[in-house]
């Protein structure tokens, strides 16, 4: 009795994870590429195996999303890179004591604590035509006029986006700066690096599973994204989550589905190549 | 054949001279370090010839790592100065001191290749590709890696990690080179071999090596000079056999060996030909004779004699003994037998003070005889090998 139990139980506490993942995970995306074949017609949907829907999609307008939704990745990415490093690598390496290192970490992660939705209206009164970012700007006699582009454009969908992803990208980049023994930094300035020679040779090197995971969560959050590109871009912007979202709304559901699967292969895709430059297992 | 990992034993042959350095002196002058108004480091004046291997020994926490560390130039000098060769180096960084150390760990790069961690100094002072490939090559050759050389640090032994530590400190030939304790990292057989190495390689190089060590044997077998260090200051410096053989403090007398201390009163100096014959009252004991060099009377002081340079008898033979006037004698009970290989180490209690002592016999000596636990003995030494401790 004992024997067979301890053979089963590993078994019996995955369960529950495994069940969760089947019905939540597995299932919903094998749904969606059983529904991308579908045939459509308008009005209803049935059952069929039809290329039909993957050759709709096959238009300009798609391809030129996907090129919209590739220059957001790339903005974001960039610019949670460019801000989140300096932050990770200030908490890590300037913050002298450890209490101190996890409390400005927690201060970072404060913002969070607010729903997504809230968090990019409250953008609007800053930024919009009479917020107070262009009356600033022309009441000290900077501008004539109000700043468009400030709101309702692709500026607005990136500056959302890097303030709702940014953490993802600091969160990595500092657990992987942290494991960084501080003797190496030392034992490289002994033997005569500058400065710059030590974070291009050491640091860097170090901390690049870090930026990699950081990559691979603002991958699929950004290639996904539909709130942030509605709320901020105010129907100037598009992005193949808001194209899915459009469709959805008009209830053609095969077609979106088709769209769905395309983006998974290509957000994939994406993790792929990082996965190939960069080897993140040490970091899991 | 099984594929048995073996460690290579590291032969040093000839070194080439590309890789051969000018071996520098150092000089401390008066150095202190303060850390608030904490000073880790008080007034240490000491000369380091050029050339010789001398060890930092001391207890954690005696100031040595971060008197290494001032030299190497990673910590302030807060007071004093420090020379190499003829050169003031307070002032200059630490990338153009012409020293380089090996870390505790070794501080390998993780992600680099044997290779390129060895490779790495020569890069940073941006020597071209032609000359940094034959140094390196020359390098690994000498501590004879050049099989490992595109191994990562962590695909390698702890020994093997060692030399590479070793040959990254010794390819940009520094004019001093500073270990931190090179042998902690060790497995017990393997430091005594390494420990072999280090000074073959030291010789070889003919480089100043300063090694920071805790452990006295380490600080016997590899040095010239063993500097011994107590809170920031520096005790004793001589030879390893003077250090072993005269301390001259009864820290030196306690760290570096076994040796009974008698804290007493100075009562009489006496010259004699090898020096000072010294006798000192000690509380509830008695008076002891001892060798030193000058004493003056009525002043605190203290003795010590080594646990294996006194004689254990019974006490019968004691009484058929003669005990000469340059003779110590005292009686104790033996309150345990330690068994420790070629050694016993028998504990006793000595009837009159109630002190502990350690004494210490070749086992082979100590089974021919018959003394038992709690059985009353007599302990003898001579006075000329009891050693006067001024402080």
């Amino acid at each position: 009795m004992s024997e067979t139990w301890k053979t089963l139980k590993p078994y019996a506490l995955i369960t529950p994870q495994t069940l969760v993942f089947l019905l939540f995970l597995v299932f919903p995306i094998l749904m969606i590429g059983v529904v991308s074949f579908w045939e459509f017609n308008g009005y209803s949907m049935t059952p069929a195996f039809t290329l039909a829907n993957y050759q709709g999609i096959l238009t300009d307008v798609t391809f030129k999303t996907y090129l919209n939704t590739f220059k957001f990745l790339g903005m974001v990415w960039l610019a949670t890179l460019l801000i989140g490093y300096p932050v990770a690598y200030f908490l890590a390496f300037h913050v002298p004591k450890l209490e101190w290192q996890i409390l400005l970490f927690l201060v970072c992660t404060i913002p969070f604590w607010t729903s997504n939705i809230i968090r990019m209206i409250s953008w609007v009164p800053l930024l919009g035509r009479e917020g107070l970012v262009n009356q600033m700007f022309m009441g000290v006699g900077l501008i004539q006029q109000p700043m468009e582009f400030l709101l309702y454009s692709d500026f607005a969908v990136v500056l959302g986006m890097v303030h709702l992803y940014i953490i993802f990208m600091i969160a990595p980049i500092f657990n992987s700066l942290m494991r960084i023994e501080r003797s190496l930094v030392t034992a490289a300035e002994d033997l005569g690096a500058s400065g710059l020679q030590v974070f291009r040779e050491v640091i860097l090197p170090l901390s690049a599973p870090g930026i990699a995971i950081g990559s691979i969560f603002i991958v699929t959050l950004v290639m996904g994204e539909f709130v942030t590109v509605r709320l901020m871009g105010g129907g100037q912007s598009a992005s193949v989550g808001k194209l899915i979202q459009t469709q959805i709304g008009s209830l053609q559901y095969p077609l979106a589905a088709a769209n769905a699967i395309v983006l998974l292969a290509v957000t994939m895709l994406i993790i792929i190549s990082i996965l190939r430059v960069l080897d993140i297992r040490k970091e899991l | 054949m099984q594929d048995i990992q073996i460690e290579p034993v590291l032969t040093v042959e000839a070194v080439p001279e590309e890789l051969q350095a000018d071996a520098k002196g150092v000089s401390l002058r008066d150095v202190t370090k303060k850390y608030g108004s904490f000073a880790a480091v008080q007034n240490i004046t000491l000369d380091i010839p050029a050339g010789s291997y001398t060890c930092l020994l001391g207890p954690s926490g005696c100031g040595k790592t971060t008197t290494m560390r001032m030299i190497a130039g990673h910590e302030d000098i807060s007071e004093g100065d420090i020379y190499i060769g003829e050169t003031r180096i307070n002032d200059i960084p630490a990338t153009q001191r012409n020293t380089a150390m090996m870390f505790q760990n070794y501080a390998l790069f993780p992600h680099k290749t044997v290779w390129d961690n060895v490779d790495f100094g020569l890069k940073m002072r941006g020597m071209t590709k032609a000359d940094r490939h034959y140094r390196v090559g020359e390098m690994l050759e000498v501590v004879g890696l050049s099989s490992f050389s595109d191994r990562k640090p962590a695909q390698l032994s702890g020994g093997q990690q060692q030399r590479v530590a070793l040959a990254r400190a010794l390819v940009t030939r520094p004019q001093v080179l500073m270990l931190d304790e090179p042998l902690s990292a060790l497995d017990e057989s393997l430091r005594v071999k390494t420990r072999g190495e280090l000074r073959k390689l030291q010789r070889q190089f003919g480089m100043t090596f300063i090694q920071v060590t805790h452990n006295q044997d380490e600080a016997y077998s590899l040095s010239d000079q063993i500097v011994v260090m107590d809170h920031g200051r520096v005790d004793q410096v001589g030879t390893p056999a003077e250090i072993f053989s005269k301390p001259l403090s009864k820290f030196v007398a306690r760290f570096t060996g076994d040796n009974n201390i008698f804290p007493g009163t100075v009562t009489s100096a006496v010259q004699d030909t090898n020096g000072q014959l010294i006798q000192l009252d000690i509380p509830a004991l008695g008076t002891l004779l001892c060798l030193g060099d000058y004493a003056q009377v009525g002043t605190e002081a203290a003795c010590c004699i080594r646990a294996d340079l006194m004689q254990i008898k019974s006490l019968a033979d004691a009484e058929t003994s003669v005990c000469g006037p340059a003779t110590n004698r005292l009686t104790a009970r033996i309150t345990a037998v330690e068994f420790t290989g070629y050694v016993t180490r028998v504990s006793l209690v000595l009837e009159r003070s109630g002190v502990e002592v350690l004494y210490k016999a070749r086992t082979p000596d100590w089974l021919t005889t018959t003394f038992a636990e709690g059985q009353v003995v007599v302990l003898d030494w001579a006075a000329t090998d009891c050693v006067f401790l001024p402080h």
